[in-house]
């Protein structure tokens, strides 16, 4: 396959960056979209050129790292993360656009390389539960039900990419804090500190410069482990539950 | 081992909701449905008109002595008049500072232009403010009857026909209600997610009832000047 390639160049965050057109060739329809990239960049250090930057780490769809609004879709055009996206949902000649996310929340490091501590520090502000480390508990201990441990595995799945954000209009980080927000409050494990955790991942949520929730659904339809919508309802109802409960102490 | 405690007082329950973009979402949700609910009153007050000058105007004066003799003249009107003109500040403050913060938040725009979200999705910001615009314009017409041709004090039902009778009378009033019906759609179904009301089992019959909504009252509204247009109200 040969392909056009407009790709987002920026040599630091001070610097203004400009969408840069390539040529690739010789590309495989079973690489994938990083592979892709791969190429461009070996093509870029052999002239001599500075290679496009870019996140990237397991590329088997787990770890989160890699981004790339491509096309105008955060992780291109099927709904996978980049790294399993293949070259086979492009067509031979195609001019592809590769952008980084877009959000004030999420700087621009350099090329398609954007900073998402945004995210640690909501995580830090309240994802994780307050126990005692030491050797597992007996998995029977705590009875789980079924509905629960469902729900609370379906948002554990969110791997923290930032798609949502990037696909949002408005920036916003609403799903992927409801995420994390749910996968803990359903479980009893998460309960003592649920009212504070929803309102302390929310604030700093907040704090980060993300945009608010408008409900366009873009997130949703962006997460490459299809983290659903109604999360973010779900997160308002534990949000106005924990301000009815603890507003005002 | 140490636990991380908090120290500090929380800040109060009013602080915390303006200061949240979810809070402030559920403001708009609260002040969206008050709204709403009073217009589809109003509504449904608006078809008397079909039954003649009489039952209209009676109508418009019963609403003056609403809550007689408890209330005094027209009280139950300024009461509504008070709730609804909070809700809109409330909803049009928040929807501005929440759609500045939402501008911010983007600051570089995608080079790859791609349409998003649904068109009444879309609207809401541009509908909103043709909205308030029509307000204004609605209460100088038929409240105040400052711009109205007739301007009869007293007797709606023929300042009603008199708005009616004319092209910008009727151009502005049924696209205005089109914006109405468009705001609802989407704004039913986000007041819902909002408040929490939404879950994945409800969320057809939600959006069910915000198309109805958006139906009904659209449909209800411009009944009145195309009945005016069609002479079937005269």
């Amino acid at each position: 396959m040969r392909l056009n390639l407009r790709v987002w160049r920026q040599q630091n965050p001070g610097a203004p960056g400009a969408m840069v057109t390539y040529e690739v060739d010789g590309i495989s329809r079973d690489m994938s979209f990083l592979e892709m990239l791969d190429t461009l960049n070996e093509d870029l250090i052999l002239r001599g050129e500075d290679p496009v930057a870019f996140d990237h780490d397991c590329r088997e769809g787990i770890c989160g790292a890699c981004s790339l609004v491509i096309n105008g879709d955060a992780h291109g055009p099927e709904r996978t993360t980049t790294c399993q996206l293949h070259m086979r949902s492009f067509a031979d000649g195609d001019t592809i656009d590769v952008e980084p996310w877009r959000a004030a929340a999420f700087p621009v490091v350099k090329d398609l390389v954007v900073d998402r501590g945004a995210f640690d520090r909501i995580i830090q502000a309240g994802g994780y539960i307050t126990a005692p480390t030491g050797s597992a508990p007996e998995a029977h201990a705590t009875a789980v039900p079924k509905a629960d441990a469902d729900s609370a595995f379906e948002h554990a799945e969110c791997i923290g990419c930032g798609a949502c954000v990037a696909a949002c209009p408005n920036g916003s980080a609403m799903l992927f804090t409801s995420a994390k927000v749910n996968h803990l409050n359903v479980l009893p494990q998460g309960s003592p500190e649920r009212e504070t955790r929803v309102l302390d991942m929310v604030a700093r949520m907040d704090d980060e410069g993300f945009g608010g929730c408008t409900l366009t659904g873009e997130c949703a339809t962006a997460c490459p482990k299809g983290i659903p919508l109604p999360s973010i309802a779900a997160m308002n109802r534990e949000w106005l539950r924990a301000v009815r409960k603890h507003g005002g102490n | 081992m140490a636990l991380a405690t908090r120290t500090g007082r929380r800040p109060s329950t009013t602080r915390t909701l303006w200061d949240s973009t979810v809070g402030k979402k559920s403001v708009m949700a609260v002040s969206g449905l008050i709204m709403l609910g009073y217009l589809v009153v109003h509504m449904l007050g608006n078809l008397k008109i079909f039954f003649g000058a009489d039952e209209f105007n009676g109508y418009a004066h019963w609403l003056r002595t609403l809550g007689s003799p408890f209330l005094h003249h027209e009280w139950a009107l300024w009461i509504v008049r008070v709730v609804l003109l909070a809700a809109v500040v409330g909803h049009a403050v928040s929807a501005y500072q929440l759609s500045r913060r939402d501008i911010k938040a983007r600051p570089v725009k995608y080079a790859h232009k791609r349409r998003r979200a649904s068109y009444a999705t879309r609207t809401m910001r541009w509908g909103g403010i043709i909205l308030a615009l029509f307000i204004v314009w609605h209460l100088l017409d038929l409240t105040t009857l400052t711009v109205n041709e007739r301007a009869w004090a007293g007797h709606p039902y023929q300042n009603v026909l008199a708005t009616f009778s004319t092209w910008y009378g009727n151009t502005i009033y049924i696209v205005a209600m089109a914006a109405v019906g468009l705001h609802v759609r989407h704004g039913f179904w986000s007041a819902a997610q909002t408040l929490g009301a939404g879950n994945a089992r409800r969320d057809r019959a939600l959006k069910f009832l915000a198309n109805a909504l958006a139906l009904v009252l659209f449909t209800g509204f411009v009944s009145v000047p195309v009945a005016v247009m069609t002479g079937v109200v005269s």
